[in-house]
């Protein structure tokens, strides 16, 4: 393997901002990124998590804050001064060039000897699995093959740094799963430093080393995909690991880490996650999961069975209580539409959250 | 686009910038020195005229016979309009719908007229239209005028018929819709825009169009642009001021027309005919 | 196909009717539909080619090539060709020139429209009006020549109008919108995401522009240059009422027009016509063939 990335030991962002209009803004981004991870910018679309990643490539001006690469502060710098490598949503591929001129484009323009840019393109071909289709033009490849001319035309280069900006996004469910792994292995393989741009948390969860949560231009959270899965700090981390029920209730009492809401005539218990107070509205959140049918009594809710599918092992529905509110659930048996039923959470697989951070 | 701040960047945006604004500045002070110039009582060897009227006009109206020359303009206009609108539109039909053989040759036979320009093949068609005795009259006129507005409303026609669903169709079949039905309440509510769209580019084209009129109209049969030309051509012996007036009628009569088309048009669809060109 | 001639064999007389045929080459109902254009362009636009195609070679005089020796012999004739080419090569590379760097920098505007209006509008107008318009602006006590005295640029009124540059101006005013408006549509096009991939790769500014966006804008650039060059060659009424229409500006379509309505010699008129529609598609011809080479280059020029 003559690919050889580029070491370095920190990418630092220090309050990184980018205000243009509200849509996709950065209002105070920091974080730092060690040599040989792989990190995953989660969040919905117009989170942030792109303008971050375009801001770091040097794609978009930062409007405050810097970006340094160990000693050398390189938010100034103009993209093609600053050398990473990066993957595109829509690949980016130049219509014009062959697979091997595409994957060449880079070296090339940093005037690379031609007998240097065809070996390491056919290395680049080689690690990516395509080095059959070198004289091909972009236009007849299919998606999962263009993906992976992308994947090589940004690691040819040696870059320090691989920026992905949800590049599975225009693949099939198939393939994604596929490139997936392509992805991991080829981060491994070189020892790369990857930032990951996703909205898709599975994604973020089985390719990450840590996941950076973004919403509204602040990061909510940031931690290894265990951290997040099992402890979000934020009720929007919560929403995006998977806690599809969200309840909102009174506080009505509290303990060192436990708190219990009053929702319409139930109470619900459950762990703190963020600090609340007597009094104020919280929330309290419940993966489908963890809702199960049962006795009614304490974290239990009546409500009518609106929906129900089978899914192999169990059935998922939907149901709402008394007070309107609707909740996923889950059922290991049979249960009739429009029947009431009593779902209850564990209080220790329910997180409540102060309503605004 | 990635912005760049160095110096010589902005340099060039500068100069570029310059140039549009310089082609714009001479664009609307040639416009405005025609209305000026309309306006005036004397204007000889000065910045501005001597004193304005707004007599040049009644005397442009019966001098050239406006009056006249405008119904023709717009009786034209107007049978080009429904008859390129009607034969531009069913034949755009078929050609979205259907693949067939010899699909291709019909394709250049209606792309070429839009491409080959109107005095190249006006002379012929001119000569021709001469011997059938129809050069000179009305209906000569609105025959030139459709060489190329009938292929310009099939080409604008074509991308939008095809984006319309053919299962929409399919569907007014099987809820019951005939023919003419389905014609009626699903393709007609459906087409409409773009219908409009091109005949308001095909009325504001052949108010517009010089040559093919110029070629084949005669004394009775001549629209506004033509009747502009001889009178510029025979400059000397009116006023400049007359015919600068009949110059702002024709303008105001066209610019109207573009104003409207511009509320169901995108500018740069006067230029690009389609959105995609379906054949080069 | 065979499957269907076979089965024809076997049942002659309950073959598939002429209907069924038909449909199978896609021919139904709705395909007649474009029968009636079809048959408008035929009759008015392939007939009147062709016929004066024909007409052509029945001159009234002499052999039937001899409306084209008249022409290529005389310079009265020939060197329209000439003046042609002279007016609409250098304002047609010009408009091209100048519409490039434009829509670069118009394509980040995020209000193009208005732009975009007031460049439709000198096309909408036409080159009779502007020809008009022209005699004034640019004539001796004009406003063109004015501004310049004004600003000491010059000490004598520049000559404008009723020579070579009052033509060149009008085809400028008329095809740099023209031009400019059909490479926007073509710049705007290409997906900005190639730029930025480019520029990650380590590519210039400059380097961007010569190895991204012109290869994969060279197409368009061909088929916007035929198109501008067409319209400017065809030049008629401003060759007319703002050049010498005897003298430097005697282009093909006013030998064309005199020859016919006033020699009223329409087999010369249209001898002429068939040049210049030749020399077009010669040129436009020239200009695909080297889209053609251009585009090869870069596919399968790769070393190894």
């Amino acid at each position: 393997m003559t690919i050889a990335l580029q070491k370095f030991d920190e990418l630092r962002l220090e309050h990184v901002r980018r205000e243009f209009g509200s849509l996709n803004a950065l209002k105070d981004v920091t974080l730092t990124v060690k040599r040989g991870e792989f990190i995953a910018l989660l969040g919905p679309s117009g989170c942030g998590k792109s303008t971050t990643l375009n801001c770091i490539a040097g794609l978009l001006p930062v409007t405050g804050g810097a970006i340094w690469l160990d000693k050398r502060r390189i938010d100034t710098l103009r993209p093609e001064e600053r050398g990473f490598g990066m993957v595109f949503q829509s690949y980016a591929l130049f219509p014009h060039l062959t697979v091997k001129q595409n994957v060449g484009f880079g070296l090339k323009m940093r005037g690379v000897s031609k007998a240097e840019i065809s070996r390491k393109v056919d290395d680049a071909l080689a690690l990516v699995r395509l080095s059959g289709q070198a004289q091909k033009l972009p236009g007849q490849l299919s998606g999962g093959q263009q993906q992976r001319v992308a994947i090589a035309r940004a690691i040819v280069i040696e870059p320090p740094l691989v920026l992905m900006d949800e590049p599975l996004s225009n693949l099939d469910a198939k393939l994604r799963l596929e490139m997936r792994a392509e992805i991991r292995r080829i981060h491994n393989t070189l020892g790369a430093t990857t930032i990951y741009v996703t909205h898709d948390q599975d994604e973020a969860l089985s390719l990450a080393d840590r996941i950076v949560v973004l919403k509204d231009g602040i990061i909510r959270q940031v931690g290894t995909p265990n951290d997040l899965y099992e402890r979000p700090e934020h009720i929007d981390v919560a929403d995006f690991m998977g806690f599809r029920n969200r309840i909102k209730g009174k506080v009505i009492r509290q303990t060192n880490d436990e708190a219990t809401l009053a929702v319409g005539d139930s109470e619900i218990t459950g762990l703190l996650r963020t600090s609340v107070q007597n009094g104020s509205e919280a929330y309290a959140a419940i993966r489908a999961d963890d809702l199960i049918t049962g006795d009614p009594g304490m974290n239990a809710f009546a409500a009518r069975i609106d929906t129900i599918e089978y899914r192999g092992r169990e059935f998922v529905g939907t149901a709402r209580t008394m007070d309107g509110i609707d909740l996923v659930f889950r059922s290991d048996h049979a249960v009739d539409l429009g029947a009431t039923i009593h779902l209850r959470a564990a209080p220790e697989r329910v997180l409540v959250f102060s309503e605004t951070m | 686009m990635i912005r760049d701040t160095s110096l010589r960047s902005k340099l060039w945006i500068t100069a570029v910038w310059a140039l549009v604004g310089f082609f714009i500045l001479n664009l609307f002070a040639m416009i405005a020195s025609v209305v000026t110039s309309s306006f005036a009582t004397r204007w000889l060897g000065t910045w501005f005229p001597a004193g304005w009227t707004a007599r040049w006009y009644s005397s442009a109206w019966s001098e050239f016979q406006l009056g006249d020359v405008l119904l023709v303009t717009f009786e034209v206009v107007g049978a080009v309009v429904v008859i390129s609108g009607l034969l531009g539109v069913t034949a755009a039909y078929a050609l979205a719908r259907r693949e067939f053989t010899g699909k291709k040759i019909i394709m250049l036979v209606i792309l070429l007229p839009l491409i080959v320009p109107p005095i190249t093949f006006g002379i012929p068609l001119a000569t021709v239209l001469y011997q059938t005795g129809l050069a000179g009259t009305f209906w000569g006129v609105v025959a030139a005028n459709l060489v190329p507005t009938v292929p310009f409303v099939i080409l604008v026609m074509i991308p939008f018929i095809e984006q319309i669903d053919p299962r929409i169709e399919a569907a007014a079949r099987v809820f019951g819709a005939n023919t003419f039905k389905l014609f009626a309440h699903v393709l007609m509510p459906l087409l409409l825009p773009g219908i409009l769209a091109a005949l308001l580019l095909v009325l504001v084209r052949t108010i517009a169009m010089f040559e093919l009129t110029f070629l084949v109209a005669g004394p009775t049969s001549q629209t506004l642009v033509v009747a502009l030309y001889y009178a510029v051509f025979a400059a000397g012996v009116r006023a400049v001021q007359s015919i600068d007036a009949m110059a702002v009628v024709y303008m105001v009569t066209t610019l109207i027309w573009l104003i409207v088309a511009l509320r169901f048009v995108n500018p740069t669809q006067i230029v690009t005919r389609a959105k995609q060109q379906p054949a080069h | 196909m065979t499957m269907t001639v076979s089965a024809e064999k076997h049942h002659v007389e309950s073959g598939p009717s002429l209907r069924q045929r038909l449909a199978a080459q896609g021919f139904d109902a709705v395909t007649l539909l474009v029968i009636p254009s079809f048959v408008l362009l035929a009759l008015l636009f392939i007939y009147p080619f062709a016929y004066g195609l024909v007409l052509s070679f029945e001159p009234k005089a002499g052999s039937a090539w001899s409306n084209y020796v008249r022409f290529f012999t005389d310079p009265y004739f020939y060197s329209t060709i000439w003046k042609t080419l002279l007016l609409s090569v250098p304002v047609t590379v010009l408009n091209l020139v100048f519409s490039l760097p434009v829509a670069f920098r118009v394509r980040l505007l995020y209000r193009q429209r208005l732009l975009t209006t007031i460049l439709v509008i000198p096309i909408t107008l036409g080159t009779v009006l502007i020809a008009e318009g022209l005699l004034n602006y640019l004539g001796p006590q004009g406003w063109f020549n004015r501004a310049l005295l004004a600003i000491g640029l010059i000490d004598h009124p520049l000559r404008l109008v009723h020579n070579y540059w009052g033509v060149f101006a009008s085809l400028v005013i008329n095809g740099f919108p023209f031009t400019f408006l059909l490479v926007l549509s073509y710049v705007t096009g290409i997906d900005p995401a190639l730029e930025q991939a480019a520029a990650t790769l380590g590519a210039s500014a400059r380097q961007r522009f010569t190895h991204v966006y012109l290869p994969i804008l060279m197409p368009g650039l061909a088929i916007t240059f035929c198109l501008s060059f067409v319209q400017a060659f065809s030049v008629f009424p401003s060759a007319v009422l703002l050049g010498e229409p005897a003298g430097e500006t005697r282009v093909m379509s006013i030998a064309a027009y005199q020859a016919a309505f006033e020699e009223y010699d329409y087999s010369l008129a249209s001898a002429i016509a068939m040049i210049m529609g030749f020399v077009q598609l010669a040129i436009v011809i020239g200009m695909m063939a080297s889209r053609g080479l251009f585009y090869r280059g870069p596919a399968t020029g790769a070393k190894g």
